[in-house]
């Protein structure tokens, strides 16, 4: 006979009786793991989702609310192109790229699509080294994303994709988005119809899964004259260096456009950050609760058991036990508790994580074999300090009174 | 040798006390069957608890061999309880989830006993109770009097001096019983000290000193 023996035996004998507690570890440790496991992959997802975006601060006029980053250039109102020059010529810090668009509807062979008119890079180059000073001047590439830098210009397609940027495009030139070039039929070198101009596609785009995928992107000038709207834009996108925007490059963009809004990206995907984040609460209000409903649910067995056997316990005195074995009695029933708990509900939390995540959160989500080490620790900690008090109760039961004949 | 020098023991008792021994002295030379007679409620168990270093009298001395054992600390006192004597209670007090060869390795296991001894002891214990064939047994599959037969193999399985029996066959037929009595009379006749309460004068008359107990005091 070992101390496992003496507490496997009475632990199984008696494993009706702690089918409560052990449930409430289980599936508390359950719910945690899940939540965390989900959110983590989420929070990976939104940091993803932020890298594809490229460009991470917009610029668009006051009255504009955001909903959705790729919309947010959909909605007639309009700011001066001139801003654009303005923010060239700053001396502000941390500006990487820029992207001013105007986005119109458009009918092409009698579909409803959206004409997008962007500017080229060259252009800004131009300016830049025209007035000898602004943002090109500076070393650059802070807020580049993998893939394409000035000196090796990306495939035309990867640059806008991902940097929100092309390097050069003509006036009658155009890129045709990927849903809406397998809608009209069009590939490199067809000539579209569009405000009554002939455009020739010189590329189309590989497909994001927003909606740039159904629209057609032109020189911004083109679109401006064709639609007779003036030297305006609906948006400017901007990419910044991350360092430079925690430092309040946004701030700074502000005092200089004073009658611009200017929103980080983080603010545009605040939706899916807010998810997050009540995720990680949830998960941590789950964690006090669980806390309380499994220590007390472990406590209240545990006193019971201690009172259910106080006469095993006196014998035990009476045949030369010590306080320290009676108290290892019960912490070593609580450790086995608590690990059965724990690994039981990691394994399902994990396995919940995993099966539903995709299903719930839209994100892949693998096991976290960190989270479901620390679940575990968790769920012994809690049993052990649950039944801490109980087990000193035992060990200081009179033996004269848990031996009394009744 | 056992010794109890003037042991009053009370017992708080909602707002007084009941004193359930008064001025107890009596000395157990070693080797000797002592049986502890007196009505129910006259302090036997109080006594017995006592003597076997499981309950401080609220004044007084118990010796184990001239040591005062209540000098010790609890812990200690109860490794040295797990050497000295064992117990046998009326209602056996087995370990109800344990078989019967794990109930007799409990004190084995306490005193540190490797596993391979407790088994082999265990069970040459059980045969000499006659219990050879219910080694797998637990507690609930066992009839009463099988039951206090392991307890009297735990009680030998540390080897004590002395045995302190309460009422060891209060719940026992008089056949069972007498097999009992029987048993601790061989064990007596090894050697070791037995002090056994008992309000049967059957068993008592079988001992070979008498104590009689009356409200907590000694009646010669
Ligand atoms: N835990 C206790 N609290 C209060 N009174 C007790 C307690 N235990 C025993 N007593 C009292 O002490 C007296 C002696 O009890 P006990 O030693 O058990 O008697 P016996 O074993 O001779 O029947 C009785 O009157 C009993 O009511
Ligand atoms: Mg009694």
């Amino acid at each position: 006979m070992r101390l496992t023996t003496l507490v496997s035996r009475e632990l199984f004998e008696r494993r009706r009786q702690l089918l409560t507690s052990f449930l409430a570890v289980f599936l508390g440790i359950t719910a945690i793991v899940a939540i965390r496991n989900v959110t983590f992959f989420s929070e990976k997802a939104v940091a993803r989702e932020l890298d594809a975006l490229g460009a991470n601060v917009l610029i668009l006029p006051k009255s504009v609310t955001v909903q959705d980053y790729f919309q947010a250039d959909l909605h007639g109102a309009q700011i001066p192109e001139e801003y654009v020059t303005r923010l060239v010529l700053s001396d502000l810090q941390g500006l990487d790229n820029l992207s001013p668009k105007l986005s119109v509807p458009v009918e092409i062979q009698g579909h409803e699509v959206v004409l997008t008119g962007i500017l080229p890079k060259a252009e800004f180059q131009a300016k830049a080294m025209w007035k000898g000073a602004g943002i090109f001047a500076r070393p650059s590439g802070c807020g580049d994303v993998e893939g394409g830098g000035w000196l090796a210009p990306a495939p035309i397609q990867e640059t806008l994709v991902r940097r929100r940027v092309v390097e050069d495009l003509a006036a009658d030139e155009a890129l045709v988005g990927a849903d809406l070039a397998g809608l009209l039929g069009v590939v490199e070198g067809d000539t579209l119809q569009a405000l009554g101009r002939g455009f020739r596609v010189i590329a189309t785009l590989p497909e994001t899964g927003t909606v740039d995928d159904a629209r057609v992107f032109a020189h911004l000038h083109t679109v401006q004259e064709l639609t007779a709207s003036g030297s305006v834009v609906n948006a400017i996108e901007v990419v910044g260096c991350c360092s430079q925007i925690s430092q309040g490059l946004v701030a700074r963009i502000n005092s200089l456009l004073p009658d611009a809004k200017v929103v980080t990206i983080t603010q545009v995907v605040e939706t899916q950050i807010r998810t997050n984040e009540m995720m990680a609460r949830l998960s941590l209000i789950f964690l006090v609760i669980i806390v309380l409903v499994a220590g007390a649910s472990i406590a209240n067995y545990m006193y019971g058991n201690v009172d259910e056997r106080r006469r095993e316990i006196g014998t035990l005195m009476a045949l030369g036990a010590d306080s320290f074995l009676v108290v290892r009695v019960f912490l070593l029933k609580a450790l086995v508790m608590g690990l059965a708990g724990g690994i039981g509900g990691a394994l399902l939390g994990t396995a919940l994580a995993v099966v539903l995540g995709p299903r719930l959160a839209r994100v892949p989500v693998l096991p976290m074999p960190g989270l479901m080490l620390s679940a575990i620790g968790i769920a012994v900690v809690i049993a052990l300090v649950a039944s801490s008090l109980p087990a000193r109760r035992a060990a200081g039961l009179d033996p004269h009174q848990t031996l009394q004949e009744i | 040798m056992l010794r109890m020098e003037s042991v009053t023991h009370q017992f708080p008792h909602r707002r007084s006390t009941v004193r359930a021994l008064d001025n107890v002295s009596a000395e157990i030379p070693p080797g000797d069957f002592t049986a502890v007679v007196g009505p129910s409620g006259s302090g036997k168990s109080t006594l017995l608890l006592s003597l076997g270093g499981m309950l401080r009298p609220t004044s007084g001395a118990v010796y184990w061999n001239g040591d005062r054992v209540y000098d010790l600390a609890p812990n200690a006192r109860a490794r040295l309880r797990r050497k000295t004597v064992g117990f046998l209670f009326q209602t056996f007090n087995l370990v109800p989830y344990l078989t019967a060869e794990e109930n007799v390795q409990v004190p084995l296991f306490l005193a540190g006993a490797a596993v391979s001894l407790q088994r082999s002891r265990a069970r040459e214990l059980l045969s000499r109770v006659g219990l050879g064939d219910r080694i797998d047994h637990k507690p609930s599959e066992l009839s009463i009097g099988q039951q206090q037969r392991v307890a009297l193999a735990r009680v030998l399985s540390n080897d004590p001096q002395v045995i302190l029996a309460d009422e060891p066959t209060g719940n026992l037929d008089p056949k069972t019983g007498g097999e009992v009595i029987s048993f601790l009379e061989e064990l007596n006749r090894e050697g070791r000290t037995i002090v056994m309460v008992t309000h049967d004068p059957r068993a008592a008359e079988r001992a070979t000193r008498r104590l009689v107990l009356e409200e907590g005091r000694i009646r010669e």
